[in-house]
């Protein structure tokens, strides 16, 4: 079974054309692989149904904007993927 | 509809928020200056208005689920059919479903048919952001109400 890191990495490449060897657990979305806002919803569709979550985009947003957080938190892969598993543990049974 | 308005949804016909499910009836005009040009002597609803039907059939819904409390804008198609040519005076009932609510973005399935034969469909994905002033707002709740949008979906509680 693929890891969440594999999973979400093809999804990268494939929505958005990007050579999968460029993208690494250190890749900031924005800031290394220059994903922009329409490209990451895609890809937040694609991860949704992937995983059966609902990322809270909106949220994760609104904290990095308050200064409570920053991009890396939810940006980069690596980080978004634990957040992905979390959010994957805690869905109902 | 008022094609050159952009207005393509004449009425709802069922609406459930909950469930993510709406039909609307959409009556194509007899005559339209959009006709005069597409296509002299050969009048047929264009393509891309099929798929702004289907994409305020689907708006609609995603309005009532956000009770008027943000908009959803139009961002991506896929997988869009056309299956056959609408003339003036045809009568379309549009169907969509709600197939993914994210967070600030939805997906619908949308249909539209004529006497139950699919005319045209596609996936439409729509990014929801706030309402860009209260013109646009006031006039869309005007509209909500010509088509008959339930009281209740018109505001938060």
């Amino acid at each position: 079974m693929a890891s969440t890191f594999e999973t979400v990495a093809d999804i990268i490449a494939d929505t958005c054309d990007i050579e999968r060897d460029k993208i690494t657990p250190e890749s900031h979305a924005i800031n290394d692989l220059g994903i922009d806002s329409l490209d990451f919803l895609d890809i937040a569709f694609a991860i949704d149904k992937a995983f059966g979550i609902k990322m809270p985009l909106e949220q994760w947003t609104q904290e990095v904007n308050d200064g409570k957080v920053s991009t890396e938190e939810y940006f980069v892969l690596g980080n978004l993927c634990k957040h992905i598993d979390m959010l994957a543990a805690a869905k109902p049974a | 509809m008022i094609l050159e308005y952009f207005q393509m949804v004449d009425r709802i016909v069922a609406l459930d928020p909950d469930a993510g499910t709406i039909r609307t009836l959409c009556q194509v005009p007899a005559q339209s200056p959009v006709f005069i040009g597409h296509f002299p002597g050969f009048p047929r609803l264009p393509g891309a208005l099929m798929i702004e039907t289907m994409a305020q059939t689907g708006g609609w819904l995603v309005l009532a689920r956000l009770k008027f409390t943000r908009m959803p804008f139009l961002t991506r198609v896929e997988s869009a059919k056309l299956r056959r040519f609408v003339e003036p005076g045809e009568t379309l009932d549009g169907a969509a479903t709600l197939t993914h609510d994210g967070s600030g973005f939805a997906v619908i399935e949308a249909v539209i048919s004529t006497n139950g034969q699919k005319v045209a469909s596609a996936e439409i994905r729509y990014v929801v952001g706030p309402f860009p002033n209260d013109t646009i707002r006031g006039a869309m709740l005007l509209k909500a109400r010509e088509i008959g949008f339930p009281e209740e979906c018109q505001h938060a509680e």
